[in-house]
């Protein structure tokens, strides 16, 4: 193919490259620097909040995998006990339909990411797994109001993007 | 004199890295020109279809994410609920309809950028462009997950609307992102396009006519690198999108280059489009009041959209339940791969790989 001046286009593409040298990097090194994540974001477990909890099973059958498992009986004053809440992360999608369908303010999701385990039972989380603690803490997804209490996302084109 | 060798098949795929995915082209090669192509897929196959069946209308849409392009989940999703949408008769309220588009407006764009990015890496620009590309899309996924809480599988239509209204921040960093994309749009054109040796690998590469186009029912931007002027967007128009002014960029020789071409000028048209939405967006509810466990009345239904990648229309039959009695998706990543052999006999093997990837395949899509 012929080209009247054959190296001015490759040349004008190395002059872009060139600038990107002055750039500053928008790359974080991950384990030691973090970024703040959504504040809606879907961790990898489920948060559960047994005090409001009322037994009603509207997530278990939200859920598109049938991986929430609910056990209630009889318990004092007509209302239902929780027995039995178990949920298997490791089959769970994180597609948040049952938190979306708690009527309850019961159920959030987890702003953990970093659930590695060695092995698979140690995913299935029982009653206390599931419940709310120090370590697990609730996102706002789907629940507005906790978001004024969270820390802003770093957003790369704000230009947060620099270490911590 | 034409020095012809014996015929020779080469088996490319199912894990050569130039085929995006698990797909296979069984080549008769004369010498180092092919003669033949054969596609071969299903190594991704996980029946979809078939799961939907047992599913409630609302629990498909996460399937839709990962199951299909997942590039580009909240095309998938739009598709998905308009099709719905249809079949139950569901009014959706106006600003749901403008985050809808915006959603799969910012979509389109970033699964351009991974498109254009990773096919000038097939013709050995290697990773360059396509970090500076990667850098671009990472700010559309950091507002992604803003709104919906994930980077990937957004799960965030619904049928009736979108699944939360966006936090307050968002306009406001979507608006800044607007205003500087077309400037890294400019940046990708110095980088590339009068690059001599691009030019050499794509010019009159691959060359696909209009005809052959319309006849192998290609859609999206192979079709309309070919010449032809048709988008969903414009022809058929769903959602909202008869309000916009944009234009369909169309290309001419229906080569690699217009492919690619086609590409960076459809990411223009998408931050136009982007611009009109935000000035327009207005307050509202972004749901409406539908019943949880839907049940659409007996009937079937065909809705379609212009992904990024051409149409992605979704068939519905209902017969009254909760579950659809049958879905069917029509992947245009699938139906691109049709002309993929009469683009390619007559060329070498190295132009197979960037002909490849000027289709932009997701093999999530083909094989479903």
């Amino acid at each position: 193919m012929p080209f009247n001046r054959y190296g001015a286009g490759i040349a004008r593409g190395m002059l872009m490259t060139l600038k990107h040298v002055f750039r500053q990097p928008i790359t974080t090194q991950y384990p030691e620097w973090r970024l703040n994540n959504s504040k809606r974001i879907r961790g990898f477990e489920l948060v559960w909040v047994p005090v409001k909890c009322t037994g009603c099973t509207t997530c278990a059958k939200a859920c598109p995998q049938g991986n929430i498992e609910i056990v209630t009986s009889r318990g004092e004053d007509n209302s239902y006990a929780v027995d039995k809440f178990e949920v298997d992360i490791g089959r769970c999608k994180s597609c948040g339909l049952c938190v979306e369908s708690c009527p309850f303010e019961a159920l959030f999701m987890s702003r953990n990411y970093e659930l590695a385990q060695y092995q698979r039972r140690k995913l299935v989380q029982g009653k206390e797994e599931v419940r709310m603690s120090d370590k697990k803490q609730p996102s706002a997804y789907c629940k507005p109001w906790l978001e004024a209490s969270m820390p802003a996302q770093s957003l790369l084109v704000n230009g947060e993007r620099r270490g911590r | 004199m034409v020095l012809r060798t014996e015929p020779f098949i080469l088996n490319m795929g199912p894990q050569h890295p130039s085929t995006h995915g698990v797909f296979r082209m069984r080549l008769t090669l004369d010498g180092e020109v092919v003669v033949d192509l054969e596609p071969v897929f299903g190594y991704l196959h996980r029946s979809m279809d078939k799961i939907s069946e047992t599913r409630t209308y609302q629990q498909i849409i996460p399937l839709t994410d990962r199951c299909l392009d997942y590039l580009a989940s909240m095309s998938n999703n739009l598709s998905y609920v308009l099709a719905v949408e249809k079949l139950a008769d569901i009014k959706v309220p106006e600003r749901a309809e403008y985050l809808r588009v915006i959603m799969a407006e910012m979509m389109r764009i970033s699964s351009h950028l991974m498109a254009v990015g990773f096919m000038l890496n097939d013709m050995g620009a290697f990773f360059t462009p396509l970090m500076y590309m990667f850098r671009e899309r990472e700010k559309l996924l950091d507002l992604f997950e803003m709104v919906s809480g994930q980077r990937l599988n957004y799960n965030y239509m619904r049928i009736g609307g979108v699944s939360q209204d966006v936090p307050e921040e968002f306009l406001p960093a979507l608006k800044r992102f607007v205003q500087e994309m077309p400037h890294f749009i400019d940046e990708y054109d110095q980088l590339l396009a009068e690059n001599e040796i691009l030019l050499a690998r794509s010019k009159g590469v691959g060359v696909l006519p209009a005809d052959l186009a319309v006849n192998s029912s290609a859609s999206g931007p192979v079709l309309r690198a070919s010449g032809v002027k048709w988008d969903i967007r414009r022809g058929d128009p769903y959602s909202i999108y008869d309000r916009f002014a944009f234009d369909i960029p169309t290309g001419t020789a229906g080569d690699v280059y217009d492919r690619y071409r086609v590409r960076i000028q459809e990411m223009r048209e998408s931050v136009r489009i982007l611009e009109q939405a935000i000035a327009q967006l207005p307050g509202g509810l972004h749901r409406a009041r539908v019943p949880y466990l839907l049940r659409p009345p007996v009937g079937e239904v065909y809705g379609r959209i212009e992904a990024p990648r051409g149409e992605l229309g979704f068939y519905l039959v209902s017969d009254g339940s909760i579950a659809p009695y049958r879905l069917h998706v029509r992947g245009p990543s699938f139906l691109n791969l049709t002309a993929l052999r009469d683009m390619v006999v007559g060329w070498k093997v190295a132009d197979v790989v960037v002909i490849l990837g000027s289709i932009d395949i997701v093999m999530g899509e083909v094989d479903r």
